[in-house]
């Protein structure tokens, strides 16, 4: 018996909604092995993830308060990497918009009205993210330089800014590191437990984004750019100027997670806004396949996978980057997948011939 | 090369037997037997969507055949995957070439070459490059990259990549399509290069003329299944044009005398550089009329594809001046150039003319989508744009399973009605259609000039760029003639003949043609 791949004639809708399912299923299966490996039972561990994330109000709050920055990162990858534009500095963007948010409510609250402070916190980090992406943007649109290391390397420009401020500049006197706590009026309300308002946020710009790309020009010309710039430049459509309006918006989306993180959870600016949500938001915009509100359901589970990790940590005795792992391992199975999407198999029954090549040498190749 | 045909070959280099091909809703093969003999040239002639690709790409392991065996050299044999293919001495060069445009003619030689060093000795590889190409009559520089070569020196290179391999078996798919004329004719001598140093080659075509000239036998298909197989001279091109498309047909367009008027296009002393930075257009001039058919003339790489550029705005003008309409476009944006009514069907299809991961309806609306009703204040009218395109796809008899297939599942004559549809609903004063017949097979190239001639009796001024003599002295009102980016000269097409274009081609100035000054008009206004 052999396996065959042949190419699909038309992209399948099916394989699109299973392949992230499935390839959930297999990391699991791996990370089982590992868990195994350490010496633990992984239906046990498993069972102890999930009740800590979401088998009681605390762990559901707290998954929220990790999917929060997760699905706006998330979302402001994906909007990016349809346009092809590699935009891997979310971190970045997000901590810039926490230290924007942070500056507006620590300073300018003595000068406005208080009722302005949060609406224009949050602005300023949108604003933060959006030049902080953009930056990337308007040299890549005009002196075609790579984005890939423009918007890596000013993650490490951001963060270490950030920490120099809640270290040095700005830091609360009698304090070893941090910022003195935001004035209340600056604080972002919460719903439950941690978990704020920014769940609305996520969820309101998911569903635009999502009606955008399906009904809007906007998205009508992002799809015809990424999938061929030549033709888009036919077309009529101006890259350079798609592409810097679209990634502002990215990089705003990447600032808002920021701004909200500082103002709805530490509510000054310490150590622990960059976490690593900006990264983890790439592999959440692939598994989503770029659709906004796939990236909606993916950022929850990952989030749950995170705070699960916390859980057995504390139950088990097991480290909590289990749960780190696991997301890791997720992404091998997802892009092994999405092979799926494009290819159809196929079995076929055992024929006894001399072949010339290899017989798993399958029709990969084939492009038409 | 007819006469080299040897007399009852013993035995075939490659049998096929029995090959059926289905795809959802298509027997592409249907128990196709075929034969090739060591040293011979076989056509494979027949229509678009007549199945000699689909055959074709089964030989070289792009597709599994449901049914049917594959003989070489006369072992049984089952071809996975190119790579089995390449190990039987089998080789393709597809219509849409696969090279890497960003690699040298050199590393996309050696690309894929399982016994190679590791660190290739490019010096070796170029060298014997050169021999190759000189043997075998295939000019090109290995130092060059893809990207600056034309589309006939690229297929030099994909040929190349075959017999630096050692390629005994030689598909070519449609080789003269991408061709001009004289390459066409080089690519004869090619062919018989091939032959006597005992390769056989099988060329797919639909052009009766490459039949008679090049091959020895000519097998003939329809609607995927083998309707005749005959020896090459015993045969005539009224006779394959029957076999192959099943009824007499009239290689003849009714076309009205040109009532032009004002122009549409003026172009004055425009200078230009290709993309290798060196100079494409020098000083073109050149008027358009509404109401007229220009046909460009000229060898590939004398500044065809440039002049089209320039027009659209995709290629910037270094000096002169581009009017459309009476307004200075110069340097105009291509959106600029849309809106002033100007459509473009570009040489390259796949790469500018289309988005191959988009549907067929979305592909349509691709210039439409701007403005009301496909589009107001920003958001899309799906109901109009499937309205328009399921519209449009009966107009063109765009054959596509739905208006949401995506593009690249199209044939590559489907895929040309599709840019078609979309260029010239959108078009309101130019038309410019680069090559706009190459690769179609006879019903869709008639239709294609079909409705250049209607957009022209609608009053729009029409800029053909063709390679084919034939299609620019049946289509055109006017002739212009085009080398190293220079107008030769200007003919009326009803009075231009083959030999003053070719002497024009070649690089003859308009006063040395012999008594055909009355004919040329000066080029520009």
């Amino acid at each position: 018996m052999k396996l065959v791949l042949h190419k699909r004639e038309t992209v399948s809708k099916r394989a699109v909604v299973l392949v992230p399912i499935v390839s959930f299923a297999v990391s699991l299966f791996l990370g089982g092995i590992l868990l195994i490996l350490s010496g633990a039972n992984p239906l046990v561990a498993y069972g102890a993830m999930f009740r800590g994330a979401f088998g009681s109000s605390v762990g559901w709050t707290e998954v929220l308060v990790k999917g929060i920055p997760l699905m706006l990162t998330g979302l402001g990858v994906a909007l990016a990497f349809r346009l092809r534009f590699w935009n891997i500095g979310a971190e970045g963007q997000l901590t810039l918009g926490a230290v924007a948010a942070s500056g507006v409510a620590l300073f300018w609250s003595q000068r406005l009205p208080s009722w302005t402070i949060l609406p224009l916190a949050i602005l300023a980090g949108c604003v933060a993210g959006a030049l902080w992406a953009g930056l990337p943007a308007v040299l890549k649109a005009v002196l075609k330089v790579d984005e890939t290391l423009t918007t890596l390397m000013l993650n490490y420009v951001a963060i270490l800014y950030y920490e120099h401020l809640y270290h040095v500049t700005w830091r609360a006197p009698g304090y070893n590191s941090g910022t003195e706590r935001f004035p209340e009026f600056a604080w972002l309300p919460r719903i439950a437990g941690r978990a704020h308002m920014g769940i609305f946020f996520a969820l309101i710009l998911a569903v635009v984004l999502w009606w955008m790309f399906k009904h809007s020009r906007w998205g009508f010309e992002l799809k015809i750019i990424g999938s061929n710039p030549t033709a888009a430049r036919y077309l009529g459509i101006s890259i350079a100027r798609s592409i810097v309006l679209t990634i502002l918006i990215s990089g705003a989306l990447s600032g808002l997670a920021g701004a909200l993180e500082v103002l709805g959870i530490a509510r000054r600016l310490q150590q622990g806004v960059a976490v690593g949500y900006g990264y983890t938001a790439i592999i959440i915009a692939w598994m989503a396949q770029l659709n906004p509100l796939g990236v909606i359901m993916v950022a929850m589970m990952m989030a749950g996978l995170l705070v699960g990790g916390d859980q057995i940590q504390m139950r088990m005795r097991l480290p909590a980057s289990v749960g780190v792992v696991l997301q890791g391992m997720l992404l091998l199975p997802m892009l092994a997948g999405s092979l799926f999407t494009e290819y159809a198999l196929e079995i076929k029954r055992p024929e006894k011939l001399p072949v010339a090549g290899l017989q798993q040498d399958v029709g990969k190749e084939a492009t038409g | 090369m007819n006469s080299e045909r040897k007399t009852a070959p013993d035995t075939p280099v490659l049998r096929m037997q029995g090959i059926t091909k289905r795809f959802p809703g298509v027997v592409a093969n249907d128990r196709v037997d075929l034969e090739l003999y060591p040293s011979e040239v076989l056509a494979l002639l027949g229509e678009n969507g007549a199945g000699k690709s689909t055959l074709m790409n089964v030989l070289v392991g792009l597709y599994r055949p449901d049914a049917g065996e594959i003989y070489v050299r006369g072992e049984r044999v089952e071809i996975n995957s190119p790579r089995d293919a390449a190990m039987l001495g089998i080789g393709m060069v597809h219509q849409n070439f696969m090279l890497v445009p960003t690699m040298t003619v050199a590393q996309n030689v050696i690309l894929g070459i399982h016994d190679l060093a590791f660190v290739p000795n490019m010096r070796e590889v170029s060298q014997r490059i050169r021999e190759l190409s000189d043997r075998y009559h295939l000019q090109v520089d290995p130092r060059a990259y893809i990207w600056q070569l034309s589309v006939g020196e690229q297929q030099r290179v994909e040929i190349l990549k075959l017999i630096y391999r050692g390629a005994s078996i030689l598909i070519l798919d449609e080789p003269t399509a991408v061709l001009t004329p004289q390459e066409a004719e080089e690519l004869g001598g090619i062919l018989s290069v091939m032959q006597s140093e005992g390769k056989s080659v099988v060329f797919i075509t639909h052009k009766m003329g490459e039949v008679i000239a090049f091959s020895d036998r000519v097998c003939v298909l329809r609607q995927g299944a083998v309707v005749a197989t005959r020896n090459t001279e015993e045969t005539t091109p009224r006779d394959l044009a029957r076999l192959m498309v099943g009824r007499e047909l009239l290689f003849r367009l009714d076309k009205q005398p040109a009532q032009p008027g004002s122009e549409v296009l003026v172009l004055r002393d425009v200078y230009a550089t290709n993309d290798k930075a060196l100079p494409a257009l020098s000083g073109v001039s050149l008027a358009i009329r509404e109401g007229e058919i220009l046909g460009i003339a000229g060898v590939a790489g004398n500044g065809q594809q440039e002049l089209a550029e320039a027009i659209t705005g995709l290629r910037h003008i270094k000096s002169g001046e581009l009017h459309i309409n009476n307004a200075n476009l110069t340097n105009c944006t291509p959106l600029k150039a849309i809106e002033a009514g100007v459509s473009h069907i570009p040489a390259d299809r796949i790469r500018m003319g289309s988005v191959g991961d988009m549907p067929v309806a979305d592909n349509i609306a691709m210039k439409g989508y701007r403005t009301p009703p496909m589009s107001k204040h920003g958001v899309l009218n799906r109901q109009r744009i499937g309205d328009f395109a399921r519209r449009m796809i009966e107009a063109f008899q765009i054959a596509t399973p739905a208006p949401r297939t995506h593009v690249k599942f199209l044939s590559g004559g489907n895929i040309q009605k599709t840019i078609l549809a979309r260029e010239i609903d959108a078009c309101d004063t130019l038309l410019i259609a680069v090559y706009p017949s190459r690769g179609l097979d006879v019903g869709a190239t008639e239709s294609v000039r079909r409705r250049l001639i209607e957009q022209r009796d609608e009053g729009r001024g029409v800029l053909l760029i063709s390679e084919d003599l034939d299609e620019l002295l049946t289509v055109s009102d006017r002739i212009a003639v085009l080398y190293e980016g220079r107008v030769m000269g200007v003919l009326d097409a009803e009075n231009a003949d083959r030999e003053a274009l070719g002497l024009l081609m070649a690089g003859a100035s308009a006063e040395e043609l012999p008594g055909a000054s009355s004919a040329v008009d000066e080029p520009g206004a």
